[in-house]
């Protein structure tokens, strides 16, 4: 049975009607956010990963029931106002190849590197991004990028 | 000439310019994450003597692109990129003899000249080449921005005014056929339910609902049928029984082992299983069917061989069918991408005017995709008593490496083999020795042998469908060369680089192994249950060559500690680009050769999620050292697919100089391993 659904999403709020537990990957999908994206529907890639209240995510099986009430950040919301460090850095190591996995780590990265800041050392990077698959083997670019941006820190 | 000038030999089928200064480059090469895109862009930009920046790449459609087949076998820069050479330096020439004594940008003289003329039919001096700005310099790669900051970048992405989101409800085995029509009451939104002999599909406005309705159908469908016995604990068996048409690559009168008593015979049998593609996006597709037109939006990596499957399948004038290339995830051959493009426009046919947009499931990604055909292959090898290599017989078995659309007798789309007047997807084929074989790929050792001796044994059966995937057979027939170098290096007590150059006259060949040896400190001193190896390949015994070192640590798993990589791809117009791609193509096929293998039994795929098909994860992703050895005045090589072989080659050489074992069955699993060192 479908209920009405009301989510803060990147500043904004979404609504309609779905039911409960339906996955918010695809509430986001439905309302613009297509940045956030489905790799397996399990939470087993990463692909899929936004914020709730600050915390990386699976949107993939998460139900819209249990985001309600939260602060729902995206890829998208999360460069709004100009791309944060960890996007910058993974520009500027060229740190992708289909770049489809990015989203999802864009996200765990930038929280990564918002809470350690310059501290952050590579085995952290390397076990936060344990959940996130990489099939075209960008990893050493995106670890790299991941380390420049959080050495700029303060 | 490149045969992609020979099938397109008009100038205007390449080059398009504006009155604002822009030159639109017209590529039938998909952009697949690799960067092409951006290479094929610096060589027209060069050539030109234009700022990069005024330079626009058009993705690959039927409606205007060149015909340049598949993106495949590392050829994008050997192909599209020597016929835009060819057609921008054409071009420049006819510019600027328009313009000549007039004052005037030979850019501005565009109006006045007529493109369309062969390429060939301009000559152009030799000495009127400008000097490279662009080719050779590490541009960044035009596609990548978006794709970092989740702005729309791929099919998944596309949304078509009125688009409907369709799910395919698969059989739940192969060779299951439908026998009751599900119910379609009570599906979520507006779901409508098309049915096609097996094939069955269900179509929403909402994605969700799609899903959702989806899983529905699935509880109540009843299928039937016979499933193949084929299980993957049998494969090896099975390889080397089912029946098989042979080609023989090279012919030799091969030499029995010469008589004196030190002289030796190594013999040896290596397999794989079969591979996944694995992309962390599933496939995905658009199609519109309107009054005489069928568009499809597809991710495929050929446009005009898939336009021609659909419209075999469909049983269409081909002229009524368009398709246009949009990125999707990562391609590492033939994966999905022509299917679900398949899927889409066979849902569209009964629901005209609406844009219908597929998406597959990650199981049926990892369980109905192609696979990287299995492949069993033995090897024979006689030296002298100085270990000289006097003979060489290679056998190998398998599955043809490409089941691609309009290669074969009938379509070899999916949903082709449920719908109702539809046909089995015919066995795979290997393309001929002069396209780079399947099978046989990197058959021939690059080394220097007197007698060499290869039979390529295609099966003509096909219980798991076999196609394309990345370096195709060459991939297992450098892991078996190169193990094989080893075992033998080992026997006559000769250090393995030492050994592949006693073998090598090949200056280039010798100058990556020399290169990665230097990289990697050859010859340093390794830690306990730790080893270091060597594979060397010139991918398709014509493409480039590359070298690589692995260190590895054995504990309970293989670890990869390093890989250092040296290559020669000859001129190179993006190092970095080439960098990305050698590294990637190294990671990948570590993951391949550590841990991958389709599972299934009964005609159903059981690896079918992340936990069942394990890929390399961060954690266990190695540092790697890439060296580009220069080689600037020679034709440029695709470097997509050099690595792969030859990191597969290293890992199994440094295993055995870890553990004193040879593994020879892939993956190099720690239960793979315990069974090698049982026997």
């Amino acid at each position: 049975m479908e209920e009405p659904y009301s989510l803060e999403v990147d500043g904004s709020t979404i609504a309609g009607n779905a039911e409960p537990d339906t996955a918010l990957l695809w509430l986001l999908r439905e309302h613009g956010r297509t940045g956030t994206r489905y790799g397996c529907g399990a939470g087993l890639c990463g692909a899929c990963t936004v914020w709730m209240d600050g915390v990386p995510t699976h949107s993939c099986d998460t139900p819209a029931w249990s985001a309600t009430g939260r602060t729902i950040t995206t890829v998208q919301g999360l460069a709004e106002s100009g791309p944060h460090p960890v996007q910058r850095a993974l520009i500027d190591h060229q740190a992708g190849q289909c770049g489809y996995c990015l989203s999802g780590i864009v996200m765990r990265a930038a929280a990564l590197v918002d809470e350690y800041g310059s501290s952050l050392q590579e085995e952290q990077v390397r076990e936060a991004l344990e959940g996130h698959l990489c099939r075209c083997g960008a990893h050493p670019r995106m670890i790299a990028a991941i380390l420049q941006a959080a050495s700029e820190q303060s | 000439m490149t045969p992609s000038l020979q099938d397109n030999p008009l100038l205007s089928q390449w080059l398009e310019f504006h009155t604002d200064g822009t030159v639109t480059a017209l590529t039938g090469k998909s952009e697949l994450g690799q960067g092409v895109a951006t290479a094929l862009a610096q060589i027209v930009a060069d050539e030109l003597g234009i700022p990069l920046d005024r330079v626009r790449m058009q993705a690959p459609s039927t409606d205007r692109s060149p015909n340049e087949g598949f993106t495949a076998g590392s050829l994008s820069i050997q192909h599209s990129g020597t016929a835009l050479q060819s057609a921008a330096r054409a071009a420049r020439h006819l510019l600027e003899e328009a313009a000549r004594g007039r004052g005037v940008d030979p850019l501005e003289t565009i109006g006045e000249v007529n493109l369309d003329v062969p390429v060939a039919s301009v000559t152009v001096a030799a000495d009127t080449t400008l000097p490279s700005r662009d080719i050779g310099r590490s541009v960044p790669r035009r596609d990548l921005d978006a794709k970092v900051l989740g702005e729309p970048a791929f099919i998944h992405d596309m949304r078509l005014p009125g688009m409907k989101f369709c799910r395919v409800i698969r059989p739940p085995y192969r060779g299951a056929h439908l026998v009751e029509v599900p119910d379609a009451t009570g599906l979520p939104g507006d779901s409508t339910v098309i049915r096609d002999g097996s094939f069955l599909a269900v179509v929403a406005s909402l994605e969700r609902h799609a899903i959702a309705a989806h899983a529905m159908l699935v509880e109540r469908c009843r299928w039937e049928g016979e499933a193949p016995e084929l299980e993957d604990a049998h494969l090896t068996a099975f390889l080397l029984s089912a029946p098989t048409e042979d080609t023989v690559l090279v012919e030799s009168e091969i030499l029995e082992a010469p008589g004196s008593a030190d002289a030796l015979t190594f013999s040896a049998q290596y397999s794989r299983p079969f591979v996944a593609h694995a992309s962390i996006g599933t496939a995905c597709a658009i199609a519109q069917w309107t009054t005489d037109r069928l568009d499809v939006w597809s991710h495929t990596q050929g446009v005009y061989p898939l336009r021609k499957d659909i419209a075999r399948a469909l049983g269409v004038d081909i002229e009524r069918v368009h398709v246009q290339h949009v990125e999707g995830s990562g391609c590492y051959g033939h994966n999905p991408a022509d299917d679900v493009a398949y899927d889409a426009a066979l849902v569209a046919r009964h629901l005209p005017d609406v844009p219908i947009q597929v998406t597959w499931s990650r199981e049926d990604e990892l369980g109905w995709s192609p696979f990287g055909p299995a492949m069993c292959v033995t090897i024979s090898a006689t030296t002298d008593s100085a270990g000289t290599i006097t003979s060489w017989r290679w056998d190998g078995y398998g599955n043809g490496h490409s089941s691609r659309p309009s290669t074969l007798p009938t379509p070899s789309l999916l949903a082709y083999a449920s719908q109702a007047d539809g046909q089995p997807i015919p066995p795979s084929q290997d393309p001929p020795l002069a396209a780079g074989q399947g099978t046989g790929r990197n058959a021939l050792p690059a080394y220097d042998i007197p007698h060499v001796h290869a039979v390529a044994h295609r099966l003509t059966t096909m219980p798991m469908r076999a196609s394309a995937m990345r370096s195709l057979g060459a991939y297992t027939n450098v892991f078996a060369i190169e193990s094989h170098m080893d075992d033998m290096a080992h026997a006559h007590g000769i250090d393995p680089i030492d050994y592949r150059l006693r073998h090598l006259t090949d200056p280039r060949a010798r100058r990556v192994i020399e290169s990665v040896a230097e990289l990697a400190d050859w010859g340093v001193a390794v830690g306990d249950n730790s080893g270091r190896g060597i594979g060397f390949a010139r991918y398709k015994n014509s493409g480039a060559w590359c070298a690589v070192i692995a260190d590895i640590e054995a504990i309970d798993h293989i670890v990869v500690k390093h890989l250092w990589i040296a290559v020669d791809c000859g001129r190179v117009v993006n190092p970095d680009g080439v960098i990305n791609q050698i590294e990637g193509g190294a990671i990948q096929a570590a993951s391949w050769t550590l841990m991958e293998q389709v599972r299934f039994a009964d005609g159903v795929v059981t690896s079918s999620d992340w936990e069942t098909y394990p890929i390399l994860r961060f954690p266990d992703v190695p540092p790697v050292a890439t060296t580009i050895v220069s080689a600037d005045d020679e034709p440029w090589l695709g470097s997509g697919e050099a690595s792969s072989g030859p990191t597969a080659a290293a890992l199994g050489n440094a295993v055995r100089a870890a553990l004193g074992v040879r593994v020879r069955d892939l993956p190099l699993t720690a239960e793979r391993i315990v069974v090698a060192m049982a026997e």
